[in-house]
């Protein structure tokens, strides 16, 4: 999923300046299992600021809604007459959906009130861990399924580098080195032959270095086209 | 005491709401202006309640939970702990004292520890003064 | 081609090639744009070693460029070995530099992945690692012996031929796969190897022999890392600072037996004489435990040389080179310069 986190109060109240009427809108996916933007903390944000603005002597007048999912156009049609009622809309969606916001509303000012982090899991209730980058070209099959790409830090195909320890990575003792578990884990299914294989450059073109990046499935698409 | 002043204790029913009630049965004296809430455990503590009681006036909110280890479901009372901090954090982002917010851990025996809880609490926040989202005129707006 | 049977004809290659023990030093250029340092540091090493390496922007400091500071090293009469990290560079710029540094009369360069940017100081850089240094180790030797660029388009002209370096930690983890990613890298056609720093000759003994067992010494020179101790406290923070550093404790001791004429004085207690006289005893033992070292190393089946990384003591090389009976170094004629393929008449 996506992980998101909240940008603090002060970085929220100065993305929605002056407006008067603010609508929150929170995002019923990713952000809701990630405890960043779903609907409580929409309502959280929301007291937040009504809150912070009543005691700055200038209340704002702070409503929330929360949507399934922000990217995708039919759940934000629910919320057009909210949306156009206020100065601003704080998204706490990931930046696809305050970005889907912006497209679908184009006369609205909408600010984030996220951060998005990246593509990963829970590891625990309340800690998180990145897992992929969006590469766009999947070799988890070389690595016995422990990516380099997004977990080394120098993103490696033939890896390790000299600064792994302990099992750790080079930049800080918090981060596993991403080649000793995939060394760890081709060892214990007897594939450390893999390893030996020199892996060629990688084509970055299929990643975002390619340009932004569009998926077209004509079988999926309707009627005759355009 | 003469001050009017509005907490909300939320109480856990395993130590702090079965020790409020023995302090009644005792006839123990303590600050009238609390309002007691009931939790299964304080670690049902939901950070938005507190923090609406605070947008709606409340003065102060404390949060009694069971002694560290001696929690009904294990942890609740640790757990609790934890989103008093984060409210506390908040309360001060919005400009609010995190004072207005503190932790108690009580047995279900304590009830003149109860009565002392609640005192305590109130005079911390006699000395903040009442909320000051009270004292802010409302939006002349229905 | 004409390349009299050398890759590149660098001095390091011919003195490698000729049986001689190869002995390399290196030379951080300096923050700033002053040649005169390079020059300084240059007169201290000459004649004392057949290459010197060239850091490329060290712990992700900003210095002066290695292409820029060899330039000015070839100009004193040394022959650099330019360092090139993936860290900076995406292939396009790797590519055009070499063409850059070969055309300037640069002919060793070391490939290597290089530290993070969160070490230097530049953290909130963005990095590039494009390629790896194995992937860069095989895109040079393409270039000098396919000579096609990376994208497999021919080179037209004089292709940049140089002699390929890249560098191995031994004691890096995971330990038993640092072998074979030694023979990773002289697959994709490394021609010599600069270790890590090495201290501890059994655990390294151990290594070369899984390195001989897998017949690679034969297919790259090994130069061997040392460096020399400065004080007991360098020693303790490099074995738990410097990943893939281990430094025997009875090295330990003897660097601060050195100082033990001075020992059980607190900090304030010694005076600047008596600070001075025991940073002076400390590097004497400094010396003579690399010195001690590299006499141990020369006798391992499979090294090659040494590479001695002097940090900001470039004054030391000179007596750890004496010391060693590794002066003076070869002095071998000059081979005709390599042409390339199609420059044939």
């Amino acid at each position: 999923m996506i992980v998101a986190e909240q940008k603090t109060l002060e970085e929220i109240k100065a993305l929605v300046g002056n407006a008067r009427k603010v609508l929150v809108v929170g995002c019923g996916t990713c952000v809701t299992v990630c405890f960043a933007g779903g609907a409580r903390e929409a309502a959280i944000v929301a007291a937040e600021l009504r809150m912070a603005s009543k005691l700055e002597g200038n209340p704002k007048e702070v409503s929330d809604v929360t949507v399934q999912r922000q990217c995708e156009w039919e759940y934000l049609d629910q919320i057009a007459e909210q949306v156009g009622q206020v100065d601003v809309v704080l998204s706490l969606g990931c930046g696809v959906g305050v970005q889907a916001i912006a497209e679908h509303f184009p006369n609205t000012w909408v600010v984030p009130g996220l951060n998005t982090k990246f593509m990963g899991l829970p590891l625990e209730q309340g800690v998180w861990a990145e897992r992929c980058a969006a590469c766009g070209d999947c070799i988890l099959g070389l690595t016995g399924g422990i990516c380099p790409i997004a977990r080394c830090s120098k993103s490696l195909l033939n890896g390790p580098c000299g600064g792994s320890v302990d099992g750790h990575c080079e930049v800080n003792a918090e981060i596993p080195c991403a080649w000793q578990l995939i060394y760890d884990r081709l060892k214990s299914l007897g594939k450390l032959e893999v390893l030996m294989d020199i892996q060629p450059p990688k084509n970055w073109q299929k990643a975002r270095d390619g340009g932004p990046r569009k998926i077209v499935r004509e079988d999926l698409r309707l009627g005759s086209g355009e | 005491m003469s001050e009017d002043l509005r907490l909300i204790a939320f109480c856990c029913q395993y130590c702090a709401y079965a020790a409020a009630d023995l302090a009644g049965a005792l006839r123990l004296q303590y600050p009238p202006d609390v309002r007691i809430v009931l939790l299964p455990c304080s670690g049902r503590l939901d950070l938005l309640t507190a923090l609406l009681a605070l947008e709606e006036g409340a003065d102060g909110v404390m949060v009694v939970g069971c002694m560290p280890g001696d929690c009904h479901f294990l942890e609740g009372n640790l757990n609790a702990r934890r989103r008093v901090e984060a409210l506390q954090k908040l309360l001060q982002a919005i400009g609010l004292e995190a004072e207005r917010v503190r932790m108690f851990n009580l047995s279900s025996a304590m009830a003149a520890e109860f009565a002392e809880a609640v005192r305590t609490m109130r005079e911390q926040i006699a000395k903040l003064g009442p909320n000051p989202l009270r004292k802010v005129p409302q939006e002349s707006e229905p | 081609m004409s390349t009299n049977g050398y890759l590149s004809g660098s001095n390091l290659e011919r003195v490698l090639k000729n049986g001689y023990f190869a002995v390399t030093a290196e030379l951080g250029p300096p923050q700033s744009a002053d040649a005169e340092v390079i020059r300084r540091k240059a007169a201290l090493l000459k004649g004392y070693c057949d290459a010197v390496n060239i850091t490329d922007n060290q712990t992700a400091i900003v210095r002066m460029s290695s292409i820029g500071a060899a330039i000015l090293l070839l100009k004193e009469g040394l022959e650099p070995v330019i360092q090139m990290t993936c860290r900076d560079r995406n292939r396009l710029a790797m590519q055009s530099d070499l063409l850059g540094a070969y055309a300037n009369g640069i002919r060793n360069v070391l490939c290597l992945s290089g530290d993070h940017q969160s070490f230097g100081n530049h953290p909130t850089a963005k990095n590039v690692y494009d390629l790896d240094s194995i992937q860069m180790v095989q895109m040079v030797v393409n270039m000098r012996d396919a000579r096609v660029f990376q994208c497999g388009e021919p080179i037209k002209g004089q292709e940049p031929r140089f002699f390929v370096g890249a560098v191995e930690s031994p004691f890096a983890h995971p330990r038993e796969f640092r072998p074979y990613r030694l023979a990773k890298k002289i697959k994709a056609g490394a021609n010599f190897i600069q270790t890590q720093i090495i201290y501890d000759i059994e655990a390294f003994e151990q290594f070369m022999e899984k390195v001989r067992e897998l017949g690679i010494h034969q297919q790259a020179y090994i130069l061997a890392g040392v460096s020399p101790l400065k004080s007991p406290g360098m020693a303790k923070y490099m074995v738990e600072n410097v990943p893939g550093i281990l430094i025997p404790p009875a090295l330990i001791e003897r660097m601060e037996a050195a100082g033990a004429p001075w020992a059980g004085k607190g900090k304030d207690a010694l005076t600047p004489e008596e600070k001075k006289a025991r940073a002076a005893a400390w590097q004497a033992e400094g010396i003579r435990i690399c010195i001690e070292t590299i006499q141990r190393l020369r006798q391992i089946e499979g090294v090659a040389g040494v590479h001695i990384m002097a940090i900001e003591w470039e004054e030391a090389v000179r007596p750890i080179v004496e010391g060693a009976g590794l002066y003076p170094r070869p002095e071998l004629a000059p081979t005709p310069a390599p042409q390339a393929e199609g420059a044939q008449p």
